[in-house]
């Protein structure tokens, strides 16, 4: 398949790499799209393509940026099929992340959750990157495949909406019962924030 | 803030420069600032399901 012959050993050195940051794409997708079982769908997806380019993977390079991008090109391909439309999975665990002084309600793990996923999909992703996934502007840049400027500006942006939201408590709420409703409003506010919608301010 | 992703090889520097696990983060942290990683890392801790290590385990194999 490639010039260089891999070994064995290579492909152990490559496998037992790849196994390691199966939790951090799990994590990824599970920011990006939201619900679980796509999110696993879309992991095994990434290691499956992964596993096939892995002559292309350089070894001591971070595997985690390198799997991240594979996934995130995997995710932005079924996002244009409209496969993945933000939605929301009630399985996140209900943690009480902070109660911000004179609010009646705690902020949950939940809500931040909901507010990410109203968030544009770029803004989404960057703030995914820098703020949960510990990368660097200047990694994060080239995960997406653009510049640390423009990574900068994402995830100030998003930044700034999460803060309006969490901060001012101005949390989409889970309809009760009813998640096809739910779902819906989770569209419109991503339109709304992508610049699509008319009506919702 | 110390609660970073537990057992994460991975993050070390490899080829690059090292990563900033909170550098960006700077300039404002508001109060949700670490739910985010907190919500990654909740995701990381979760067990594996066994479709993964089944799919890795075929990796092998199917070469």
């Amino acid at each position: 398949m490639s010039d260089h012959e891999r070994t064995a050993a290579d492909k152990a050195d490559f496998k037992r790499e790849l196994t390691e940051v199966v939790p951090h794409l799990r994590a990824f997708a599970r920011g990006l799209c939201g619900r679980a079982d796509m999110a696993d769908d879309l992991v095994q997806e990434t290691l499956l393509k992964a596993w096939a380019a892995q002559e292309r993977f350089q070894p001591g390079t971070s595997m985690r940026a390198w799997t991240f991008v594979i996934l995130r090109n995997a995710y932005l391909t079924d996002m244009r099929r409209n496969r993945f439309r933000g939605e929301y999975d009630e399985t996140v665990a209900e943690r009480v992340l902070t109660a911000p002084a004179g609010q009646e309600e705690p902020i949950h793990l939940s809500d931040m959750h909901r507010a990410l996923l109203t968030l544009p999909p770029e803004r989404r992703e960057a703030l995914l990157l820098v703020g949960a996934g510990g990368f660097s502007y200047e990694e994060a840049a080239t995960i997406c495949d653009c510049a640390v400027g423009t990574i900068k500006s994402r995830v100030g942006r998003a930044r700034a909406a999460l803060n309006a939201m969490l901060a001012d408590g101005n949390i989409p709420k889970r309809s009760i019962g009813d998640s096809a409703a739910h779902r819906a409003i989770l569209q419109e506010l991503d339109d709304v924030a992508s610049g699509m919608g008319s009506s919702r301010s | 803030m110390s609660s970073d992703t537990p057992n994460t090889p991975q993050r070390a520097p490899a080829g690059g420069p090292p990563p900033h696990p909170s550098a960006p983060g700077k300039e404002q942290d508001p109060d949700w600032a670490n739910g985010l990683r907190q919500l990654y890392d909740s995701v990381v801790e979760e067990p594996l399901p066994d479709s993964f290590q089944d799919l890795l385990d075929k990796l092998d194999v199917k070469d």
